[in-house]
């Protein structure tokens, strides 16, 4: 009976470490990416970057195209940059928490001696980058549909298929910004680049602006080989349905194939992820590397 | 034991001068010989923006100059990132390390101490930038028809000069920044990529906002350099080369006045206020 109690006790001491590491670390990470200025600069920073992204894109297209919106090609590249702004910001903001607290705050070392869950305490982090992320996006998009007239229609859209999609790649990233987080722990130098090198990398063979039939054949099993290439169709399937009949890359797999797809990268990430931060974790408890601060 | 031969055979003048410039530039050039890695972060990283950004050209059928116009702009990105993150953001980062207050304390005079910083940042970034073009060219098999390698290189040097005079100028404004100044940085990227036309011609801008953008130095220096390299840079052009050239003397002329009398306020207001050695985290 004692041993049940304990184990009980145990388990609900766990869960809430977990509960107030990611809490406490969402709320923190909210602060660092918000506090610096003034509630009007923040808005201000937070809409212009993601706009200045996307407009530096939409006027290469209307070089081109001679201000003509309204084509599946510029849909595709429009809706596939807006939403690929999750992956940098998610998943590089994760790893970003590691750059940060050992080099930039120095705390790294504080976090490991206090009672919290350190991958938890990460995945907190990443919360802030979530919905700064969600406001660039919806920003982008609003302009899109505004201003640029990009075809969306209300009435066509997938929602259930939608929130599935973009809750299951928000898992994804976050994930992914877990793995690279470890990886971050280990190295001396460029650590603060990796987040945004493999997101960069990722630009280009996922499909975001492009379909993969336009990277050369060699290249295209990398693109095949990633999940957010099946979340940025799936997004667009749910989105733009009509548009994406444009384009072949996908034609063959149904919605459900995809979604199953994408599921089973979800699943092997989730199982993935916990281990190699722990595994890269303890090689840098090992190598002394937690309090390491290397001014690089 | 110091004796006074040895003290009156320190630098002073000129020549402190000098060996500041030469001091402070050296650990940047000395850094691309011993930290290799720098190959795969500042040329790989960058070529990965110029792939996408010419597959989306590609994609789009547009003709075969832009995809030179991309690797250009792609490589001239590496010069504003360095103006940004080791000229304009440098003595905040010196600040946070602890070593500004070392600066000022010295002898070394920071006018020196700034033009060190961007001459090695220069060197090492024009390294940069060409592999960026050799690596971007080879592999689109870009078409250049320069027409004027003199004129090239006064563009270029002229260029330089205001824009690295820019990077010396915000320094010194930088230098009050507490968490703000890596934000800031943070938010002159794309912006800056979008009103100067990095990856398309400055022309496709409304007129203002071109003429706005052209007090940073490679807004005016890259139109200037698309139009005396490419085929049809010319008739894409946002102004004539050569007022352009005017623009760019004038640019760095004010920005090198400018750079030294913000650092001399700023370092004053700097060590009224107690900035040196605060660190607002």
């Amino acid at each position: 009976m004692n041993d049940q109690i304990n184990t009980s006790s145990a388990e609900t001491g766990a869960f809430s470490i977990y509960r107030r590491s990611i809490k406490t670390a969402a709320w923190l990470g909210w602060k660092i990416e918000s506090n610096w200025t003034d509630p009007f600069l923040f808005a201000v920073y937070s809409i212009i970057k993601p706009l200045a992204g996307a407009a530096i894109i939409v006027i290469m297209y209307s070089v081109i195209a001679q201000g003509n919106y309204d084509t599946p090609n510029f849909a595709y590249l429009y809706f596939g940059n807006a939403f690929y702004q999750y992956v940098s910001s998610v998943m590089t903001g994760v790893s970003w928490a590691i750059v940060d607290d050992r080099e930039h705050y120095k705390t790294l070392k504080y976090m490991y001696v206090a009672p919290i869950h350190i991958p938890a305490y990460l995945l907190g982090r990443g919360v802030a980058r979530i919905l700064i992320g969600s406001v660039s996006v919806l920003i982008t998009l609003l302009a899109g549909i505004f201003f640029l007239h990009v075809p969306f229609h209300l009435a066509e859209v997938n929602w259930l298929l939608f929130v599935i999609t973009l809750v299951l790649g928000i898992f994804i990233l976050v994930n992914l910004g877990l793995i690279l987080a470890g990886i971050t722990m280990m190295l001396a130098r460029h650590s603060d680049f990796v987040g945004d090198a493999v997101s960069s990398a990722m630009f280009l063979f996922t499909g975001a602006i492009f379909p993969l039939t336009s990277l050369p054949a060699f290249l295209r099993p990398i693109g095949y080989a990633l999940p957010i290439t099946y979340w940025l169709e799936l997004i667009r399937r749910s989105l733009i349905g009509t548009v994406v009949d444009a384009f072949p890359t996908f034609a063959a797999f149904s919605n459900l194939q995809l979604l199953g797809i994408l599921v089973a990268f979800a699943v092997v990430l989730g199982f993935l992820s916990n281990r190699v931060f722990r595994a890269c974790e303890y090689k840098a408890r090992e190598q002394g590397l937690i309090d390491r601060v290397t001014n690089y | 034991m110091l004796n006074l031969t040895q003290i009156n055979k320190r630098a002073s003048g000129l020549q402190l001068f000098m060996q500041t410039i030469i001091g402070r530039s050296s650990p940047r050039l000395i850094g691309l010989y011993r930290e290799k890695s720098w190959l795969i972060f500042d040329v790989f990283f960058p070529m990965l923006s110029v792939i996408g950004y010419v597959l989306i050209y590609k994609a789009i059928g547009a003709p075969a100059d832009y995809i030179g116009f991309v690797v250009v702009g792609g490589a001239m990105t590496a010069f504003w990132m360095n103006i940004l993150w080791s000229m304009s953001s440098q003595l905040y980062w010196e600040k946070e390390t602890g070593n500004l207050p070392l600066y000022i304390a010295s002898p070394a005079p920071m006018m020196a101490i700034l033009l060190g910083m961007a001459f090695g940042g220069m060197v090492a970034t024009v390294i940069r930038a060409a592999a960026v073009i050799l690596l971007g060219s080879l592999l689109f098999q870009v078409t250049y028809a320069i027409q004027s390698g003199l004129l090239l290189a006064v563009i270029f040097i002229l260029s330089m000069i205001a824009l690295y005079g820019l990077g010396m100028m915000t320094a010194s404004a930088f230098l009050l920044f507490g968490r703000e100044a890596w934000h800031l940085a943070n938010l002159a990227q794309e912006p800056v990529f979008l009103v100067s036309g990095f990856y398309f011609p400055l022309k496709f801008l409304p007129f203002w906002v071109s003429a706005a953008a052209s007090v940073i130095p490679l807004t005016l220096g890259l139109d200037a350099m698309r139009q005396l390299v490419f085929a049809s840079g010319a008739t894409l052009g946002f102004l004539s080369v050569k007022l352009e050239a005017i623009i760019l003397a004038g640019l760095s002329v004010l920005f090198i006045v400018a750079a030294k009398l913000l650092l001399s306020h700023t370092e004053k207001l700097a060590i009224r206020e107690g900035r040196i050695t605060e660190n607002r985290r």
